[in-house]
């Protein structure tokens, strides 16, 4: 099982959180600073494992992995693989790379809805149901396809951003 | 942004517009920027336009993720929004219940039926948003609503929903156990095919059931071993490794039947997170299999060489799991082991240390220490710490088992207690005491040891170590007879810098100088009754030389005067004793007491020098400090007059009243070369609790009495620590010791006497035990005499529970260590599983064996709880009959609820209450054969093994399964 799916940047600010345990923001947000304490004094050229049980309780594993700017980092439990784990952010990334085109930390700054999509396609409340990139692809491209049609029934976008962008 | 413009009010911002907005704010404006932006949101999201309302809860729900603001007042607009036509704002409502939403969320049971309409909607985007949505927040009660729907949605046509439905058929029987009786067979037929995205989900679901109650999956293992060979699919074949890891250790024919295919894909795949799956599997499950074991082996090999550090880490991970059974692969790969000790990678280090320390046997432990000790001294604080802690652990494995020579093993937790980084001061605190109190024989060089750490003044000022030089002053106190010089250690435990210890362990320096002046005041008398003339002749000369400074008797002067010619005496008595030197530690007991004299200048001085640093701390406020000062001042007065006042004594009186003292010197020193020995854990779980006591009597009116009566502090009491409750018991002796020597003896019999009258209630002193149970009968004049009893015990006893382990080749043989036999005694802790899991088991197995007396257990639970829940039951069997006819066997449930209720009750204990069991169990025969075959019918493949398994079931609890996998 899958307990957490975090992405923060070097700076420590997160990018994307998704806890698959019911917790609270207090919670999350110390959870958030600890992994982040841990990640940003470990040299580049380490092993991807942390000790975790100290921060998320027994039974618990961490790995990340550093993209430029960005940390992606899984916990999990017993019941999953660690290589397979790394695996799996290496997936996620490709999966944003086709998404966004060369992605980059702004583009996930920017794309938070889609972001979710891409994770929620991925990973089902904590296990993994899809590890094909393309398979991914296609839903979230299909989700956005069907946001974008019930948006235009509103006829007058409200919003500063879409006025300016008719 | 000085105030809301007209532009802010008359165009709502989107998330693009907050997200920017936030990134042009500094650090020190971003929270006002939010909580701005926050009050907009309160007030748009109450708009009765939803595209409004959505962007709103949108922004917000962007703000609680990353700036971790606080949603929970919003969450009845998300159910507004998922409330909506539109996807858009449906996806966006959804977002936020499944990133906000708690069981305790009040709204949380008006989505029950948006969450219903959604998952029957033909859009499968839709279904797919709530599914997320329940996996993330599915309640009881939302789980028992939905069960029905979900089950609709395992047998639907479009793969991406099915996989999500069978997914959250995890929570599903997490809340809602009952729901397994619908779903569990549809999930079972989910696991055809093999290389499926179904699969992938089913098995995944299996692995995470299987690591809760791996016994009821058992039947499944031939299901999950054709998906074992039969798989190309990585994630899978990881999946059935972990499930079959939890099953394995159940059925012993498993293994056999699993190897082979394992070597297989261990030797085939290209995967490595696949062979670090067969790698782990087989270390921990399959060790016996040697071709396996080797293979694995030599696997691990491979991980090794590798550069990658995450293979490497993996493979010294690996390594220590087969440690503790196959030695032989931490040897053969001894060279990469110490060379990772020296790794940059923290992780690897950990690992390589651990390893190390599994290869540390009784020849090599003392050179693994002082490389690792040495390494320690030169690595960073964190992993030096990790290194003590290590050796630490390893040698006190089994008590002491791995140590030969103890005198070496004491002076190496001196050494480390003085590595500047050590933290481990606690630790070596609880080993000093634990070895002083087992083995005999290093005594003498533990109190070197001890004397060593408490006159370095350089560790009074490491916090960590503080508790470790708390052991040191009991090991000093206790131990002072094996001391070469008690002076010395005196005025260490009394040294100025011990106000830099916490209250509770400058207790046990206090304590401890106690003990070591009653031990100096003892031998001074032993040696008068040899040689009185001497001490007389010393005593007189005294006499002449202070004469005229003592003119008056009275007791406060005299202590006032002391203090004045203090200095003076000291620089002659700290002289002598530091002459004493003897080779042997042990020999030095008699040497000391016969060769070197105590005399009477350096016992006065010792008076004279504690009641000057205890003085002060007569008026200490922790209560423990001043109760000591206030004893040993006591104390100090009564012997005082003996030794400083010999002037207004008269010839006469200086008899009676040195035999008082000595008396009471006796007492006192009898109480404390009473012999402690360690203490078994169950102890007190041997002596019976007496038929008057009341344990369990309501004490709520004695809170009204004592509510004003503050407790003192917690810091200021330990009763854990072995010594510190001798020491309170000692002092509780002393107090009478101090007040008249009358009651005192008066007490010990009163004790004795309570002792006889409830012989029963005390631990028995012979019986092969160690009397440290016992109340120490700490100014029994005949003493002694039971001291030696009691020791002779000891030696008796270590002698008996030895394990002789002297080894011929070395120099020394192995001391005695005391152990306990604590294996017998031990209280079972049987942890009862919880309730929910064995209903949810209980109900597996009903399904997956048709037994039907478990399947009542599992049914009892709708009945037992409210009736809205029999309610939602009702429509579910309503539901199930038409839609499967499967509620066959569930209806007679409902017509007797008591003697199912009362089957409940036996369900552990089927054996005992078959006889009432057999009474039902007959009437309900007939639909026990109808849900089996029901249950044949839907499961075709697995027909002949569950016939098979009909009549074993009446037990549930021993599934004896017939050999699978032929």
């Amino acid at each position: 099982m899958i307990k957490s799916v975090l992405v923060i940047n070097t700076q420590g600010k997160p990018r994307l959180t998704k806890f698959y345990d019911i917790l609270t923001v207090e919670k999350q947000q110390e959870l958030l600073r600890s992994v982040f304490g841990v990640l940003c004094s470990r040299a580049d050229n380490v092993s991807n494992f942390v000790e975790a049980e100290s921060i998320f309780g027994p039974d618990s594993r961490l790995v990340y992995k550093h993209y430029a700017t960005l940390y992606f980092v899984i916990v999990f439990d017993s019941s999953e693989n660690e290589l397979a784990m790394l695996d799996l952010i290496q997936v996620f990334v490709e999966t944003l790379d086709k998404c966004f085109r060369n992605v980059s930390e702004l583009d996930m700054v920017f794309n938070y809805s889609k972001l979710h999509n891409i994770l929620d396609g991925i990973i089902f409340g904590g296990q993994v149901m899809e590890t094909s990139s393309a398979e991914i692809i296609r839903a979230v491209e299909e989700i956005s396809k069907l946001e974008a049609a019930s948006n235009s029934i509103s006829l007058v976008p409200k919003t500063v951003s879409g006025w300016r962008s008719r | 942004m000085a105030s809301p413009s007209l532009m802010d009010t008359l165009f709502q911002r989107g998330l693009d517009d907050i997200i920017k907005g936030v990134r042009h704010q500094q650090s020190s404006t971003e929270s006002i920027f939010i909580s701005r932006v926050i009050e907009e949101i309160r007030r748009e999201i109450k708009s009765t336009d939803l595209q409004t309302k959505s962007t709103a809860l949108q922004k917000l729900t962007y703000l609680n993720s990353i700036h971790f603001i606080d949603m929970s007042w919003a969450s009845f607009h998300a159910i507004e929004c998922i409330s909506s036509p539109t996807f858009s704002h449906k996806k966006i409502g959804y977002l936020a219940i499944s990133q906000s939403f708690s069981e305790s969320t009040p709204v949380i049971l008006l989505i029950s039926n948006q969450l219903r309409k959604d998952l029957k909607s033909g859009n499968e985007f839709e279904v797919s948003l709530a599914l997320d949505c329940l996996s993330r927040i599915g309640t009881v009660d939302l789980c028992r609503d939905l069960a029905s729907e979900v089950f609709i949605l395992m047998s639907s046509s479009k793969v991406f929903i099915r996989k999500k439905a069978i997914g959250i058929v995890l929570r599903l029987f997490e809340k809602y156990p009952d729901a397994v009786r619908v779903c569990f067979k549809k999930l079972v037929e989910s696991l055809e095919g093999s290389d499926s995205p179904i699969v992938s989900a089913v098995v995944g679901v299996f692995c995470e059931l299987s690591a809760k109650d791996p016994r009821s999956y058992l039947p499944l293992a031939p299901e999950f071993y054709r998906i074992l060979v039969d798989s190309k699919n990585n994630w899978v074949l990881i999946k059935v490794l972990k499930i079959f890891v939890k099953l394995a250790p159940l059925e012993p024919r498993l293994a056999k039947r699993l190897v082979e295919p394992i070597c297989d894909h261990m030797r085939k795949t290209g995967a490595k997170s696949l062979v670090f799956e067969c790698i782990r599997t087989v270390v921990t499950s399959f060790t016996e299999y040697e071709s396996a074991m080797k293979l694995a082996a030599a696997k691990i090999r491979e991980f090794l060489m590798e550069d990658d550090p995450n293979l490497k880490y993996l493979g010294l991970h690996a390594i220590s799991i087969m440690a503790p059974k196959h030695l032989w692969a931490v040897l053969e790969n001894k060279d990469v082991v110490i060379q990772s000790l020296s790794d940059e990678d923290p992780n690897i280090k950990l690992e390589s240390l651990r390893l190390v320390m599994a290869m540390a046997s009784e020849s090599n432990l003392m050179e693994t220490c002082r490389v690792l000790v040495n390494y320690a001294l030169k690595s960073d604080p964190d992993f030096c710490n990790e290194i003590l802690g290590s050796i630490l652990s390893t040698c006190c494995q089994n008590v002491y088992e791995v140590i030969i020579d103890f005198d070496w093993y004491v002076s190496l937790l001196g050494e480390m207690s003085r590595i500047p980084n050590c933290k481990k001061g606690e630790e070596i605190e609880n080993q000093l005491i634990d070895i002083g109190m087992r083995v005999k024989d290093v005594r003498p060089e533990l109190v070197r040891i001890a004397r060593d750490l408490l006159i370095d003044p350089a560790l009074l000022g490491n916090p960590f170590l503080h508790r470790l030089l708390s052991a040191a002053a009991w090991v000093c106190g206790e131990y002072v007879e094996f001391s070469r010089n008690p002076v010395e250690l005196m005025e260490a435990l009394l040294q100025p810098r011990t106000s830099l210890l916490p209250s509770s362990i400058r207790t046990v320096y206090m304590q401890s100088a106690f003990k070591i002046l009653i031990f100096c005041i003892h031998s001074y008398f032993l040696q008068k009754e040899d040689m009185t003339s001497e001490v007389s002749d010393l005593a007189s000369k005294r006499e002449c030389s202070e004469s005229s400074d003592l003119a008056t008797g009275k007791a406060l002067v005299q202590s006032d005067q002391d203090e004045g010619f203090n200095p003076r005496e000291s620089n002659q008595s700290y002289e002598y004793p530091s002459a004493v030197d003897t080779g042997d530690g042990q020999s030095s007991t008699p040497t000391f007491m016969e060769k070197k004299s105590l005399m009477h200048e350096s016992i006065v001085n010792l008076l004279n020098l504690m009641e000057l640093v205890l003085s002060p701390l007569s008026g200490s406020l922790d209560v423990e400090i001043q109760e000591r000062a206030c004893n040993v001042l006591g104390f100090i007065e009564l012997v005082q007059q003996e030794f400083s006042n010999p002037l207004i004594r008269k010839e006469a009186n200086l008899d009676r009243e040195e035999v008082i003292a000595s008396r009471v010197v006796e007492w006192v020193h009898d109480g404390f070369t009473e012999e402690l020995g360690p203490v078994s854990v169950t102890a007190q779980d041997r002596v019976p609790i007496p038929d008057e006591l009341v344990l369990k009597e309501n004490l709520t009116d004695l809170e009204a009495i004592c509510g004003g009566v503050e407790l003192p502090a917690p810091g200021s009491f330990s009763l854990t620590s072995p010594y510190y409750g001798e020491s309170a018991v000692f002092s509780v002796s002393n107090l009478q010791a101090e007040e008249d020597s009358e009651p005192s003896t008066e007490s010990t019999s009163l004790l004795t006497e309570h002792r006889k009258r409830h012989e029963l209630y005390y631990l028995p002193s012979e019986k092969n035990k160690i009397p440290a149970n016992d109340y120490p009968p700490a100014n029994d004049p005949s003493s002694s005499i039971s001291t030696n009893d009691a020791t002779e015990d000891l030696v008796k006893l270590a002698d008996q529970s030895l394990v002789s382990k002297r080894k011929p080749n070395h120099a020394k043989p192995r001391p005695v260590v005391v152990k306990l036999e604590e294996g017998e005694a031990a209280p079972v802790v049987s942890k009862k599983p919880e309730l929910k899991d064995d209903l949810l088991s209980g109900a597996i197995h009903d399904i997956l064996l048709g037994n039907e007396a478990k399947a009542a257990s599992s049914q009892s639970n709708p009945s037992d709880k409210s009736s809205s829940k029999r309610k939602g039951k009702a429509k579910h069997v309503d539901l199930l009959d038409s839609k499967e006819n499967l509620a066959v066997g569930e209806q007679p449930n409902h017509e007797n609820p008591s003697s199912r209720r009362s089957k409940h009750r036996g369900d552990g204990k089927q054996k005992s209450k078959k006889s009432k069991g057999k009474k039902n169990g007959d009437g309900r025969e007939d639909d026990g054969e109808k849900e089996s075959q029901k249950i044949r019918d839907h499961h075709g493949r697995h027909k002949s093994r569950q016939r098979a398994d009909a009549p074993i079931n009446v037990v549930p609890q021993t599934p004896d399964i017939p050999d699978y996998l032929l």
